[in-house]
């Protein structure tokens, strides 16, 4: 991961001096450990900022919407959808963007790793060929990063950037025979009650902080539906009912969009698996459209095409 | 968003979607009387309810 640093800062600077970019969007290593935050660097004497290793889970494309600059920008495999997605959704011009790939092999859910250590304070975490060590004043322990992988990271199938200029490595291998949509499939043969009991449960902690919101590089509304008082569309309190509708809706409006970057959970303060409704959509629109996000510049979504053989089962 | 509506727990059978031109009128008239009668088969909604808050 050290190497990807290297490379990442070394390709930054070349980009920064010679003008190609006016701002290069990374990551730097958070204030605490296992939380890394986005960085944007203009002068090239301060790339040595950029960091890389298997904290960078929060989506970078957050930061490129509407800019009229030139940007160097650091994108794993989901990232790099996301921005495939921006450009379709005219957000940004593919010129403007000068993407640095990195092959990516999943991020590490630093809540499983708090627990792993009986919550006790993690001071420094390193990594190494696949493992890593987390320390703290008296305690020391090294962990397979496999096991620990973000949910989302697990059932990753696009791990290498689909759209970039420059790699900072070689390809990583593409996980074969993951069944994504296993969690999913498990909610689908539950009953009305059952289903609505699981959702509700799931989100009963939620503050309507927006968290995930601001997390999702796809609401880039410049009023969100909740936020908007004439008129108002959503109670803006923590009811149950207006709690649901807002998830409901948050996740429809990702309909067709989501790359499933984990982005939403990983922000989530209370730890709510806002993922589960995102990705029912994404398994319908794979198995109703033939779509996954993010992939090619040139096809348009399928909630913004009309076919004469689209779906529409649901219509009378 | 029926499909993401009824795995959220919906009943299936509450939420209906049709096109009907204005020049339909014998389609409004099929589809309404189908919707209701789905619907009263179901009872009232149990989900998705907002109630009023107690005041004390």
């Amino acid at each position: 991961m050290l190497e990807y640093s290297e490379k990442i800062r070394e390709i930054a600077g070349k980009l920064l001096k010679k003008g190609t970019v006016d701002v290069f969007i990374g990551y730097r290593k958070g204030t605490v450990p296992m939380m890394n935050a986005p960085v944007l660097i203009r002068n090239p004497e301060e790339v040595n900022l950029l960091h890389w290793d298997s904290h960078c889970a929060l989506n970078l494309c957050n930061y490129i919407t509407k800019r009229t600059d030139k940007m160097g920008i650091v994108a794993n495999g989901c990232n790099s959808r996301n921005i495939v997605t921006h450009v379709i959704e005219n957000q940004i011009r593919r010129e403007q963007l000068y993407i640095v790939g990195v092959p990516c092999t999943g991020m590490i859910n630093h809540r499983a790793v708090e627990r792993a250590v009986g919550l006790r304070e993690i001071l420094e975490v390193g990594e190494r060929d696949g493992r890593f060590t987390v320390s703290g004043r008296d305690f020391e322990e090294t962990f397979d990063k496999k096991d620990f992988l973000q949910t989302n990271c697990a059932i990753c199938t696009h791990r290498n950037p689909v759209e970039y200029d420059e790699m900072v490595a070689e390809p990583v291998e593409e996980q074969k025979k993951v069944d994504a949509y296993k969690d999913v499939e498990k909610t689908e043969k539950m009953s009305s009650e059952q289903k609505w009991g699981f959702f509700t449960r799931a989100i009963s902690n939620c503050i309507r902080c927006y968290a995930c919101r601001e997390a999702c590089p796809l609401c880039y509304c410049p009023t969100c539906f909740v936020d908007e008082s004439r008129p108002q569309w959503v109670g803006k309190s923590i009811d149950p009912t207006d709690t649901m509708t807002f998830h409901i809706l948050r996740a429809y409006h990702c309909a067709g969009r989501c790359t499933d970057c984990g982005a939403c959970e990983r922000a989530c303060p209370v730890g709510i698996p806002v993922r589960q409704f995102t990705k029912k959509l994404n398994k319908d629109a794979q198995e109703l459209f033939s779509w996954e996000t993010g992939l090619d510049l040139d096809q348009r979504p399928p909630l913004d095409v009309y076919r004469p053989d689209d779906y529409n089962a649901f219509i009378r | 968003m029926k499909g993401l509506l009824e795995h959220i727990g919906i009943e299936v059978g509450r939420l209906h979607f049709s096109w009907i031109s204005s020049a339909e009128a014998t389609k409004f008239v099929e589809v309404a009387e189908a919707v209701v009668e789905e619907v009263r088969i179901l009872g009232p909604a149990k989900f998705l309810i907002k109630k009023r808050a107690k005041v004390a």
